[in-house]
């Protein structure tokens, strides 16, 4: 068994290429799209840009990676699917990180290329790449083995690593044909057709362990925060309680008298200080004290205010910046006709990323100062480049960018704004920075998942069947609120007016797992739920038989009933709920049993049941983890998480006021089944989170005869619901 | 000056009595494996032991460990052999990974004092430690299968 290198720094193209003995494999894109070329063709065409696979002619395979790891397991999963065409050996696979270039290591999307891990979409983006990749390294393998053997290549198989020549029973293997193969003068093309059928694969959906996984256990594993460079000081930033306030003033002189402090720099948003060692830089953040300018846009928000007091009127308020995410035409008429209207309003709170590694960048100049290396933990390592490249008035290429392991991501590491600054400070020190925000600053300076207020109405036709749907999301950061609020992957209803009506506070916003599927999915589903009860269906017959549900949906929802058993009698005192998830292509329906505390309104989900159809599941016990990781991320957000702000400023500093759920709130059980499918893989980073928002609350209904309409469920909110 | 033993070697740090272990051991000492996840004892990220303890390195004063036999997630085994560690591997617990050298040694100092927890003697023990990437259910799996293991 081999392990992936602890961190990037072994790798260097030129060194890649230019090597060990061996067949080197040249990635190249034209308008074809991706495709493997010879090394040898690679140096000398103007677009030859990098090497994606070699072969050593002691056995070895060196595939690089370009899933950027921040827990999904995607540095291994993208891989494997290369691997599997190309049938090799797994065991003789090292793994590196593919260097920041997305015109070359990037997946294709519209017209471009990215190398974005974000939107679950590491496996299933690179996914039909790697295969024709891998197919092709194997073709050249087998026709160098039969040159040399005076045969057909028809006549020659593959087993892991060997080629085969049965009629003669003669073997080979990859490392012995790298010894002596002459690269082709162009790679052979694959077809579909030539591809592996499901039936022959040997890894994919097969239990591969991840190639990072032993680093973790014993503390090699490293993350940007880790890094160590000669010469390195240490920094922080401090940002303005008001977001985005900027610095006029501070106690400058009186910072840098504090022992070990090397400099003080003011940035565009923020001042830094600088010092010998991080604890050196501790106390000098605690004595600096900053006047910073009026006039920010956060400047007097109060989240709570916008929420209850002014969001429901702008839902419907005409002066409000609307967005029409879908509007058929006769809508309104569907309402107007409609046998029974039901409607209700659902909230939801500010939500922060919490990755359990605070942000931080390590950079460094060299002498002329016209190289800057970067260390850092990012989902986006093509567009950190080019953005910490612009804000030092450097060119791309002017950058050196060394992608480390993240210690959480959830959507927050897309943007470099964390290493922006590292490198800004060491221009300004003239030395290498490890920059390192405090939890504190984390919080404060977050991009927040946006509050949102929603309204939704249901129209049933006389059938009592679905005929017209209306749903208004009002909260600040466009798509942010309004992702997954689009019925059509699971229900086709006839008759739909879905809009987001704009708020603007000047508070930093971002993607946040999932996006706006939690909270908008909490409203769909709790309005569904809620007509069920109204019209004395059983929630899952309620769905079948008046939701005009997609095959796709009814096959998971098929699946989490005979899963959940969810007919069978539970426990006194427990309850189940039901609800639909969907991100990234995949879709799924999941179970949660709960209990209540109602001395105290804590809610306890015991277990959760969940089905995806997810297509090809490439890693089949990584993406169950996956999966229970995004059902922990939803309920922790779901029962517990909460930002605020007031007077412009978060509330929150630290895991005692911004609380995430811990083991003791844990499900006991999360059960994962998949729906067996040979299409093409989608999403499965998020698909456990957007449904367990609306399962708890239906859940909720059906033990206390209560709805819950504002997320997370507080032990005061469930408290006062129950009192109501 | 203060003297300790890290990892089985005597060790002699330079830096003001009050710094938190956790600078000393992150970036004195160089071992990166203990993790600064909230600096206020909160997340049990820096989890380290002393004299067999597990402590929040983050909230120990260089001082208090004047003395004291100080065991990271580095001197834990020198081979990943530490019945914890084959576990999690078996297990495949870590995601990111982040959290996981705090869990690691949380969970050590209580198979020392307890060879067959139950679930609710782990949850009882783990409980101060947080994983983002909600590894909960296999660490529990993890934990078990290294009492049973040994």
């Amino acid at each position: 068994m081999t392990q992936i290198a602890r961190n990037a720094l072994s790798v260097s193209r030129r060194g890649f290429i230019g090597g060990a003995a061996g067949l080197t494999f040249v990635l190249a894109y034209d308008a074809r799209g991706l495709s493997l070329i010879p090394a040898a063709e690679g140096s000398t065409e103007a677009n030859a840009i990098g090497a994606w696979v070699r072969i050593t002619p002691d056995d070895r395979i060196t595939i690089l990676t370009p899933g950027a790891e921040m827990g999904q397991g995607s540095m291994t999963g993208v891989p494997v699917a290369l691997a599997e065409e190309l049938d090799a050996d797994w065991d003789k696979v090292t793994l590196d990180w593919a260097p920041a270039e997305p015109e070359t290591y990037g997946y294709r999307r519209g017209s471009r290329r990215s190398m974005i891990i974000a939107g679950s979409r590491a496996v299933q983006s690179y996914y039909d790449d790697m295969r024709v990749a891998g197919a092709q390294v194997r073709k050249v393998l087998l026709q160098a083995a039969a040159a040399k053997w005076g045969v057909s290549p028809a006549e020659l198989t593959t087993e892991p690593s060997v080629v085969i020549h049965a009629a003669s029973g003669r073997r080979m293997t990859y490392g012995e044909i790298a010894a002596f193969a002459e690269p082709p003068a162009t790679m052979p093309a694959v077809g579909k057709d030539e591809l592996k059928t499901p039936e022959a694969f040997r890894i994919i959906g097969k239990p591969v362990p991840r190639r990072d996984i032993p680093a973790k256990v014993n503390g090699t594993a490293q993350y940007s925060i880790d890094v160590q460079l000669p010469g390195m000081v240490y920094a922080t930033t401090v940002h303005a309680p008001v977001q985005l306030s900027k610095p006029e003033r501070w106690n400058d002189a009186a910072v840098r008298e504090l022992k070990g402090v090397l400099d003080v720099v003011g940035l565009e948003d923020g001042v830094a200080v600088v010092a010998d060692t991080y604890e050196h830089v501790i106390a000098a953040r605690n004595a600096l004290h900053v006047t910073w300018a009026a006039g920010s846009p956060a400047a007097g928000y109060d989240s709570d205010e916008a929420l209850h007091r002014h969001y429901p009127g702008m839902a419907h308020d005409r002066s409000t910046p609307l967005k029409v995410v879908e509007r058929t035409e006769d809508a309104r008429a569907a309402f107007a006709d409609a046998a029974r209207v039901f409607k209700a309003e659902f909230k939801s709170d500010y939500g922060y990323h919490a990755q359990m590694e605070p942000l931080n960048g390590v950079a460094r100049f060299n002498e002329a100062g016209d190289v800057l290396e970067v260390w850092e933990g990012t989902q986006a390592p093509g567009i950190s480049r080019a953005k910490i490249a612009k804000a030092l008035g450097l060119k791309t290429s002017q950058v050196i960018h060394h992608q480390q392991y993240m210690g959480g991501g959830f959507g927050r590491r897309t943007i470099t704004d964390y290493t922006v600054e590292a490198a800004m400070i060491a221009r300004a020190v003239k030395k290498p920075v490890k920059m390192i925000w405090t939890r504190e600053e984390d919080i404060a300076y977050g991009m927040f998942r946006p509050q949102t207020y929603q309204c939704v109405e249901a129209a049933l036709d006389k059938a009592g069947r679905i005929a017209g749907w209306r749903h208004c999301v009002v909260g600040d950061g466009g798509s942010l609120t309004y992702s997954g609020i689009k019925l059509d992957r699971y229900y086709r209803v006839p008759e739909l007016d879905i809009v987001q009506r704009g708020a603007s506070h000047g508070i930093k916003l971002k993607h946040w797992r999932a996006v706006a599927h939690p909270f908008n999915l909490f409203a769909i589903e709790g309005l569904v739920d809620e007509m069920a009860a109204a019209e004395g269906l059983d929630p899952f017959a309620f769905r079948r038989e008046r939701m005009n549900m997609t095959v796709k949906a009814r096959h998971v929802f098929d699946m989490v009933e005979a899963m959940s058993n969810w007919k069978a009698k539970r426990p006194e005192g427990r309850a189940l709920g039901v609800s639909v998830s969907e991100r990234s292509g995949s879709l799924g329906a999941g179970v949660v049993e709960i209990s209540l505390d109602r001395s105290s309104g804590r809610i306890r989900v015991h277990k959760v049941w969940i089905a995806v159809d997810g297509g090809t599941i490439v890693q089949p016990e990584m993406a169950r983890r996956n999966i229970e990781s995004g059902v922990i991320y939803g309920l922790s957000s779901v029962l517990k998480e909460r930002a605020s702000i007031k007077g412009g400023a978060v509330e929150q500093s630290n895991f005692h006021d911004y609380e995430v759920l811990r083991m003791s709130e844990a499900p006991e059980a999360i059960h994962v089944e998949f729906a067996k499918r040979d299409t093409k893989p989608t999403g499965l980073g998020e698909i456990g989170n957007p449904f367990i928002s609306a399962a708890v609350a239906n859940a909720f209904f059906a033990l206390t005869g209560k709805r819950l309409y504002h997320m997370p469920f507080t032990p005061e909110r469930v408290l006062a619901v129950l009192k109501a | 000056m203060v003297a300790f033993n890290v990892n089985g070697k005597r060790v002699s740090v330079d830096a003001e009595a009050d710094t938190p272990l956790l600078w000393v051991i992150r970036d004195h000492l160089k071992l990166t494996g203990t993790k600064f996840g909230c600096g206020a004892g909160l997340c049990g990220a820096c989890t380290v032991h002393v004299n067999g303890q597990a402590v929040r390195s983050c909230q120990t004063a260089l001082t208090e460990v004047d003395g004291a036999s100080v065991t990271t997630i580095e001197g834990l085994s020198a081979d990943s052999s530490h019945p914890l560690q084959k576990a999690w591997i078996a297990e495949q617990v870590p995601q990111c990974g982040y959290c996981q050298s705090g869990q690691i040694m949380k969970a050590a100092e209580l198979l020392a004092q307890n060879r067959n927890p139950s679930r609710d003697d782990i949850v009882a023990h783990m409980n101060g430690n947080i994983c983002r990437c909600g590894t909960y259910t296999r660490i529990i799996a993890a934990i078990r299968r290294a009492a049973q293991e040994g």
